[in-house]
């Protein structure tokens, strides 16, 4: 039974953002090859050709509903760089407030209800955890779920006084942000961010988030473990050495980030690439997409010049995901490719040999929870009520520019041209482009559908439980993905 | 007494999740109590249930064949008709089978069938420009009937599809329709010409706007983030978009117009093509058009010229400015 050879079709793939479908081949009670198929095609980036590039802040947040600020700032930046306009001090650190505010949020959502869940799964009864993983993580009715869309909704408070209302605003503009908060304001920020760090303090971690974001080696997140059994990171942790998750889901050794924000010239979090170990500077002269596995027509090419023609034949292919490759290289991204680029200590720790996997992007989002949540307050006080927090700005009539930013999910970029004032181009990649992309022309599989391989398979398991870990720790947001 | 359960499927396609992330910021009670104070038995939801894959297919054919009864269909996002209205543009992962397939199945299995946000109910966003994905609502294309189930459907409980349109839509709106459905249920009364509930699509925006004493005197904001009424200048649409968004907030105490930016009346059909960009106001002769809802133009223009020259300086001075320069006097109360 065990060395069966045979396909499975994995769909609707849900507690993912959007609809996905993975293929699977088995043989010898392993996954022996996956592909990724992102089945929506919506066509964004068509959508907006010939529109006034002032709109793209309305329409391109729309694509997504839980990275909807990340394509917001993506536009702003894009915008910015056209028009050459800077945020002013204060502009910039609301925008850093409302964008971590998502990220924070998107993370929590990702841990608690979508990533947990699988622990409470009948075929894990019996495991020392797994009555804590029940009452706290099964699917809408856990504690710690209802518990942590609370406190999410508290969190996100933060968007109905600095931006209006969340997801899909207007606030988030290329010179700053629209709504200027007075000394009230700016003191119920802080009122809910003090209240958020006591939740997170309280039941994801039992520790102060310093504590937690000072963690600096595999030596110290053990002894740490071994301390207590306060928080739901050591949960996940016991969890975690039980079942192997750090063998579990391994990617590819190179890891991206677009660098997350800025402030003053510099970011909290740099960019940079990270290949089998080494640092080096991001070029993205060398991003290209690949169309070979797509149901799209067109050659591959730099996101400037990219085209998006789908395939309506729907000849060749099996997803309407583009491949981006770097150099011709997949990259993984996220939190865990963000503190790894940044070289937080903790984060090269958790690669095995060089490598992500489902134990250290899990530990890297909540780590990075920590270390924002920190980062909310420092910006918070910061802001100078009185003083500006937007500038005008004008585009001119022809023009590319390029927007950067990191989404929850990993990196964000956009490309646009202007040509007579209108939108001749609009190319983006979203986080899951990247990490969910099919093969391209040389075979080389996405990163997720590498990370599958040799995934272990129960006898009779119509979606496997593993592949269900594996495909959730890159915590999938399939509505960018296309776009 | 235990009251009969109400079952709910809630399915997504061609939008981008976002009424589901507002929905989750639903407050005292939060999403789960609600639907548990309100006997609502969530079959499956893509973003919230444990089921995946084979164990939501097997669920989707028993609805379809008769094994299980469902209460209410929750179609989120719109249905997408392309490529030359096959609707393979989007294949409901692990079914081999479009999802504009589906949701015609399931919605004539449904006693309700409700389009949650803009996309489901009209096409919303997802429609905007050249249309790619050719892309409409449940019972709407645009402002025509017609869509994915057609202008006759009827739902089992003989009810057209209610559209709880918004973009995103208010977490109460979506749970106070469910609580409504699961409750007491609703009537063709208690919905507007385009479908839409009338508890919030009877309000309008501007009511309770808190830039309404700059609205009187049209005292306008030129750039974002500016104080004044934006109607004049930055495209605001909140005197003629059916929406309670001011007066009930949005994520504890805002609104779009309370975050520095105009509405762009998106509970409507066709909001996503204003035939100008969302954040200016066309003007004829130097007269913004478009006119706030029931009022006749005449009358406007006459009190908004009358208005203006009774404009006080501190509304004209904050309108202006992106926070209070001019505070309202105090009244000396010790001259009487």
């Amino acid at each position: 039974m065990n060395g069966e050879s045979r396909r499975i079709i994995a769909g609707p793939f849900n507690r993912v953002e959007g609809d996905l479908e993975i293929r699977l081949d088995i043989d010898g009670g392993k996954v022996t090859r996956a592909e990724a198929n992102s089945p929506l095609f919506r066509g964004f980036e068509r959508i907006l050709e010939g529109k006034d590039p002032r709109d793209a802040m309305t329409i391109v947040p729309r694509i997504c509903g839980i990275c909807s600020v990340s394509q917001s700032v993506a536009v702003a930046r894009t915008l910015a760089a056209a028009s050459g306009v800077r945020p002013p001090p204060n502009g910039e650190l609301a925008q850093a407030v409302i964008h971590a505010a998502e990220n924070i949020a998107d993370h929590l959502t990702h841990f608690h209800v979508f990533f947990m869940a699988d622990f409470a799964r009948p075929v894990y009864e019996g495991r020392i955890w797994h009555e804590a993983a029940v009452r706290h993580f099964k699917a809408e009715r856990g504690e710690a779920v209802k518990a942590a869309i609370q406190a999410r909704a508290e969190l996100l408070h933060i968007m109905g006084l600095l931006a209006g209302k969340w997801p899909h605003t207007l606030s988030v503009q290329p010179g700053g942000t629209t709504r200027a908060p007075d000394a009230r304001d700016r003191i119920r920020l802080l009122a809910i961010v003090r209240r958020f760090r006591q939740w997170l303090e309280q039941n994801l971690f039992g520790d102060s988030l310093d504590n937690v974001a000072a963690l600096g080696s595999l030596g110290d997140l053990d002894v740490w473990h071994r301390a207590g059994d306060a928080g739901f990171l050591r949960l996940f942790l016991t969890i975690a050495d039980d079942l192997g998750l750090a063998e579990m889901g391994k990617g590819p050794p190179r890891f991206m980030s677009f660098g997350a924000y800025p402030r003053d010239g510099a970011h909290l979090l740099a960019p940079g690439i990270v290949e089998e170990g080494r640092r080096r500077p991001l070029d993205t002269a060398a991003i290209t997409e690949d169309l070979s596995h797509s149901w799209m027509l067109g050659d591959t090419a730099h996101p400037s010049r990219g085209l998006t023609v789908p395939d309506e034949e729907m000849a060749a292919g099996y997803s309407w995901c583009k491949a981006p490759r770097l150099s011709g290289q997949t990259m993984e991204v996220g939190a865990l490719a963000r503190l790894v680029v940044e070289g937080r200590p903790l984060a090269p720790a958790l690669l095995m040999g060089g490598r992500g996997n489902v134990r250290a992007r899990v530990v890297a989002r909540l780590v990075e929870i920590a270390i924002s949540t920190l980062a909310l307050e420092e910006w918070i006080r910061a802001m100078v009520p009185g003083e500006p927090f937007i500038t005008p700005f004008e585009l001119p009539d022809t023009v590319e520019a390029e927007g950067l930013t990191e989404a929850a999910r990993g990196s964000l970029g956009h490309w646009l041209r202007i040509e007579k004032g209108r939108i001749a181009s609009y190319q983006i990649i979203a986080p899951t482009t990247w990490n969910f992309s099919p093969r391209d022309q040389s075979g080389q599989p996405g990163p997720v559908e590498e990370a599958l391989m040799g995934a272990p398979v129960l006898p009779g398991e119509t979606t496997p439980v593993s592949v269900q870990h594996v495909v959730r720790s890159f915590d999938p947001c399939m509505v960018c993905t296309v776009h | 007494m235990t009251r009969r359960k109400t079952t709910l499927l809630w399915l997504q396609s061609a939008g981008c999740g976002g009424c589901t992330m507002s929905m989750m910021c639903a407050e005292a009670p939060g999403l789960f109590d609600t639907f548990n104070n309100f006997g609502i038995d969530l079959l499956w939801h893509p973003t919230l249930s444990e089921a995946s894959a084979d164990e939501v297919t097997g669920l989707l054919a028993d609805i379809v064949e008769g094994r299980r009864s469902l209460d209410i269909l929750c179609f989120e996002g719109s249905v997408v008709r392309g490529p030359n209205g096959s609707g393979r543009y989007h294949m409901l992962a692990g079914t081999g089978r479009p999802m504009l397939d589906w949701v015609r199945l399931l919605a004539s299995r449904a006693r309700h069938t409700v389009a949650i946000g803009t996309c489901a109910a009209y096409g919303g966003i997802t429609s905007a420009g050249s249309n790619p994905a050719d892309a409409c609502g449940l019972q709407y294309d645009g402002d025509l009937e017609g869509g994915a189930l057609g202008a006759s459907f009827r739902s089992n409980a003989g009810l057209p599809v209610i559209n709880v349109a918004g973009c995103p839509t208010h977490p109460g709106w979506v749970l106070e329709t469910l609580m409504m459905l699961a409750e007491d249920g609703l009537g063709p009364a208690d919905l507007d010409r385009f479908g839409r509930p009338r508890f919030f699509a009877d309000h309008l925006v501007h009511h309770g706007c808190s830039r309404n004493e700059f609205y009187e005197f049209k005292a306008s904001a030129e750039q974002l983030s500016e104080l004044g009424c934006m109607m004049e200048h930055l495209g605001c649409l909140g005197t003629q978009a059916h929406a309670d968004c001011n007066t009930r907030p949005w994520n504890g105490s805002g609104s779009c117009t309370s975050g520095g930016y105009p509405c762009i009346n998106c509970t409507a059909p066709e909001f996503e093509e204003p035939g100008r960009s969302f954040t200016e106001t066309p003007k004829f002769g130097g007269v913004p058009i478009g006119l706030p809802t029931d009022m006749p133009k005449a009358w406007f223009i006459a009190l908004a010229s009358l208005s203006k020259a009774a404009t006080p300086n501190r509304l004209r001075v904050n309108a202006r400015a992106d926070r209070i320069v001019q505070p309202p006097a105090v009244k000396d109360t010790t001259r009487r």
